[in-house]
């Protein structure tokens, strides 16, 4: 027979007041416990590339500064407005072969066809997927996953923008640049996308995952308001395709590849649906993890097959959700 | 009687059919300003289908719905919101998520709610707590700040009517708020049904229970199969042999 019960109790600190967004803080150590996570994820974000052994691995943080970004996205369209895009891999081939494109045949600097690039394909990306806009859940996923297969067909077909052999040489970015480029925007996006959830029209993206019908009911225009999250969220993605294509100087048919699909909603799940800060954190631990398995090559795939059945099983809150809870809690073991 | 009161929905013609299965059978009626329309009838006749016809939800087969002047049929369902024909819903759709007072934040960020905010447009919050004060919600119990996930069904029909009075509507349409309540929760409801009968709002009650919507509703109307069957006085309408037949069975006891 097993001794007496117990169970795990869990307390607030008694930091948190009232309301969500609402703390009263009386003094430096309750400021710098609300600080530290955020400060914590500034500068090891920032310093990571310093720590980093060789050039080798400065590029990988550049690309999983690539991949954040796709997460962050992904999550914020999924968990934030109930609108499934897997189509990761599309705004990194719009943004890609915009600003590569523009570098390439008419030879403008970077600081112009990156932003060009951006919200060019912001643009571009919200306007093809807007019919599709009315979809709810798999049916909107399953018709943005076609999108880069649909792309590279085109590419191929007509033999535009170099076929298969793609643009190159693009206008290269120095490396420290282009790494504390990739990760100031991670932060800023990262900063910035929970800010505007954390607004009014934040709240009217959560009523419509929750409940289109009733925003409806609420005399809010549902389509214009998925629009403009759309908007938002290619921005993010289309600007990580411009830069891929500045960091690698090269614009061709691999930013379409699936990874840049996949890999977001692993590290999505990985570090904590809905949490927005989680999927950019999960992606620079996905991101240089996968690297180091390299040797294995297309065994990598079953890697994140474990990952995400792994993490599904056995930790479906994801890291973030997880270590916030432990931070924001005391558990103890109480008998029952 | 008034004789000249504004007709504010006109319904004319309506017909609606799913399949093989006729819901709304040529409906017509119409609503006056200030008055409340009671529509009763029993399971199946069709009145959350004409709920739903008004407001844009559904579109009629043929036939079709205004409000004064303007046409509602072919808008969608947030623009006859805008216009201010406002519903609740019946089995309640909140926004699980948030907290209740967080949940009206969405139609006061609408277009018609910023044009009648005012002075305190900018402060939606205390807005949503003042419109959840009005419903019921106690404001010193913290009723408004819980999740809406946590509410009891009592509640989460208030925030239904919360959200229509959000709009500042012209017109609130009620699918059926006494619904699923107990005797107790619906004591406690009719009263705010009657309050905004004393300001002067437009109401159309969609029920199936009989005593609450007498002693709110100026006017009855009876469908059943989708079929209006009777339209008048509640006490008229209740002496009318068809509806009796059809709602009540052939032996009545209040």
């Amino acid at each position: 027979m097993a001794g007496e019960e117990r169970r795990k109790e869990r307390l607030d600190r008694g930091i948190k007041a009232r309301a969500e967004s609402l703390y009263a803080v009386s003094s430096w150590r309750e400021a710098s416990y609300l600080l530290a996570p955020r400060a914590g994820l500034i500068i090891g974000l920032l310093i990571a590339p310093l720590l980093a052994p060789s050039l080798y691995w400065q590029r990988v943080i550049g690309l999983a500064g690539v991949y954040a970004l796709l997460a962050l996205s992904f999550d914020f369209l999924a968990e934030r407005v109930g609108l499934v895009c897997i189509g990761g891999a599309f705004m990194i081939g719009v943004g890609g072969y915009i600003s590569g494109g523009l570098n390439y045949y008419f030879g403008l600097p970077v600081v112009l066809t990156i932003p060009i690039g951006t919200f060019g394909g912001a643009i571009i990306c919200t306007l093809v997927w807007l019919p599709c806009l009315p979809l709810r859940g798999i049916y909107f996923a399953v018709v943005t996953f076609m999108f880069p297969f649909l792309a590279v067909s085109v590419i191929l077909a007509g033999g535009l923008f170099g076929g298969t052999e793609g643009l190159s040489p693009v206008a290269g970015l120095p490396n420290w640049v282009g790494i504390y480029l990739i990760l100031t925007l991670v932060l800023v996006a990262i900063f910035g996308v929970r800010r505007l959830c954390g607004e009014d029209i934040g709240l009217v993206f959560q009523g419509i995952k929750d409940n289109d019908q009733a925003v409806l009911a609420s005399a809010v225009n549902i389509t214009r308001v998925k629009i403009y999250a759309l908007f938002v969220a290619t921005s993010i993605g289309c600007f990580a395709g411009a830069f891929v294509s500045h960091f690698f100087g090269f614009a061709g048919l691999s930013l379409f590849a699936i990874d840049f699909t996949i890999m977001p909603i692993a590290a999505s799940i990985m570090g904590g649906p809905a949490t927005l800060a989680g999927p950019a954190v999960g992606a620079f631990i996905l991101a240089p993890l996968s690297e180091l398995l390299r040797g294995f090559g297309q065994l990598r795939v079953v890697f994140y097959c474990v990952v995400l059945v792994g993490f599904i099983l056995f930790k479906p809150e994801g890291l973030l959700n997880w270590a916030s809870r432990r931070y924001h809690q005391f558990e103890h073991w109480v008998k029952v | 009687m008034n004789e000249k009161r504004k007709v504010l929905i006109k319904v004319r013609n309506v017909n609606k059919s799913f399949g093989g299965v006729v819901a709304v059978d040529n409906l017509s009626f119409e609503l006056l300003e200030g008055e409340v329309l009671g529509v009763i009838g029993p399971n199946g006749s069709g009145k959350t289908t004409i709920v739903n016809i008004i407001t844009g939800f559904l579109k009629p087969d043929s036939g079709e719905v205004f409000f004064m002047d303007k046409r509602l049929t072919g808008l969608s369902p947030f623009k006859v919101a805008e216009l201010g024909v406002t519903r609740t819903f019946q089995i309640v759709r909140p926004y699980p998520s948030m907290k209740a007072y967080k949940n009206l934040i969405v139609p006061l960020w609408s277009q018609r709610a910023r044009r009648f905010a005012g002075s305190r447009g900018g402060d939606r919050d205390a807005v949503a707590i003042d419109l959840l004060e009005e419903v019921g919600f106690e404001r010193d119990a913290f009723v408004p700040y819980k999740l809406a996930s946590a509410l009891p069904l009592g509640y989460l029909k208030r925030l239904e009517l919360a959200r229509c009075l959000a709009l500042r509507p012209e017109v609130i349409i009620c699918d059926e708020v006494f619904s699923g309540l107990s005797m107790s929760e619906i004591a406690s409801m009719l009263p705010l049904v009657e309050k905004l009968r004393m300001k002067g709002a437009t109401l159309i009650m969609v029920e199936h229970r009989l005593r609450e919507l007498f002693s709110v509703a100026n006017r009855l109307l009876v469908m059943n199969f989708g079929v209006k069957i009777a339209e008048g006085e509640p006490e008229q309408v209740m002496e009318d042999e068809r509806v009796r037949r059809a709602y009540l069975g052939e032996e009545i006891s209040f």
